[in-house]
């Protein structure tokens, strides 16, 4: 599946769920933001949502510090 | 002709002078500030000229000091802050830095909340004092805000932030800024305010541990109405901590894309 990831597109040889992306791209779930098609899903629809082919997201990942 | 004392407006002759004001309507003023800037001597004032007179050392009444306070500022900003809310969620290294900008600026609504306490280890970087150590954080900030500038309402709520009391909180906000220190906290915060508020923008904050470069941090928009401040990558650690400069540049970039989205501007 094809999949556009903060203006990159990325290529994928499996359908995957929103955690199952981050999972691959080592990103810590309860740190990132993560909009979907211009729409913000919370963490608790990471896992229960699936990824289409040509979606768009935007992964935000916090740091630490304040 | 019309011009404004102490932010009174008031009909002079033409050609009347700023002695002449000064012996009119505050004949003790010692300061006197023209268009905002202190005038030296006398001179001849013009239509639509804003004049502020002051006595040093005395303490003004709330009107005069909000003229006063916002004599300094670019014309217009004021009044169309002054019936603005932000709000603050954490008041640590970030949020209190960022709330006293706004308090300074004339933001004229803050609530802040905040489940922590004034402790030693706070000083490096926030804006609290010694004699506050021990004092709930919102509180602390209050009074520190209230001696500053006592024209801004503040709403001061010691607890902890959750998706749950959002709109409890801020749901009367223009903006929302984050200013926590925990990156699970500013993630959970931002999705769940993003999501629930879909016209209200949030301002956030990541990267500014440390003392590399100051000009790495930067105000990225970096999905709708979701702007963030930071570096994006340095994080408190183990061997880098958080310090007052890099922490009060980017509270002060947030400060200023909030002023700037208050005053229908882009941040960045």
């Amino acid at each position: 599946m094809q999949l556009k990831i903060n203006g990159q597109n990325r290529t994928f040889s499996v359908a995957l769920t929103v955690a199952e992306l981050l999972s691959r791209l080592q990103l810590a779930p309860e740190r990132v933001v993560v909009e979907l098609n211009r729409k913000i899903l919370t963490a608790d629809h990471h896992t229960a949502t699936r990824l289409q082919d040509g979606d768009s997201l935007e992964l935000i990942q916090f740091v630490g510090g304040g | 002709m019309q011009i404004f004392v102490n932010e009174h407006s008031c009909e002079l002759a033409e050609e009347s002078c700023l002695f002449t004001v000064r012996e009119r309507y505050k004949p003790t003023a010692d300061l006197l500030i023209v268009n905002g800037y202190p005038a030296q001597k006398d001179q001849v004032l013009k239509d639509g000229d804003r004049v502020v007179l002051i006595r040093r050392g005395e303490q003004p009444s709330a009107d005069e000091l909000e003229a006063l306070m916002m004599a300094r500022h670019t014309p217009g900003v004021h009044k169309k802050i002054r019936t603005s809310c932000v709000g603050i969620a954490g008041v640590g290294g970030l949020g209190s830095n960022i709330a006293i900008a706004l308090a300074r600026v004339g933001v004229g609504q803050l609530i802040l909340a905040d489940f922590d306490l004034v402790e030693p280890s706070n000083l490096n970087r926030q804006q609290y004092f010694i004699d506050q150590i021990g004092l709930p954080k919102v509180m602390a900030l209050q009074e520190n805000l209230r001696r500053i500038n006592p024209g801004v309402r503040v709403q001061a709520h010691q607890l902890k932030v959750t998706a749950d009391n959002l709109t409890e909180l801020f749901g009367q906000v223009d903006v929302l800024v984050e200013a926590f220190d925990a990156a699970e906290q500013k993630a959970l915060l931002t999705s769940n305010f993003l999501q629930q508020f879909p016209q209200v923008p949030l301002v956030a904050a990541s990267g500014m541990a440390g003392y590399e470069s100051s000009n790495s941090i930067q105000t990225r928009r970096v999905a709708d109405r979701f702007y963030l401040c930071g570096d994006g990558v340095t994080a408190a650690q183990p061997g880098r901590g958080l310090m007052a400069p890099r922490v009060g540049i980017a509270a002060h970039h947030q400060a200023n894309a909030v002023l700037r989205l208050l005053l229908g501007e882009e941040p960045c």
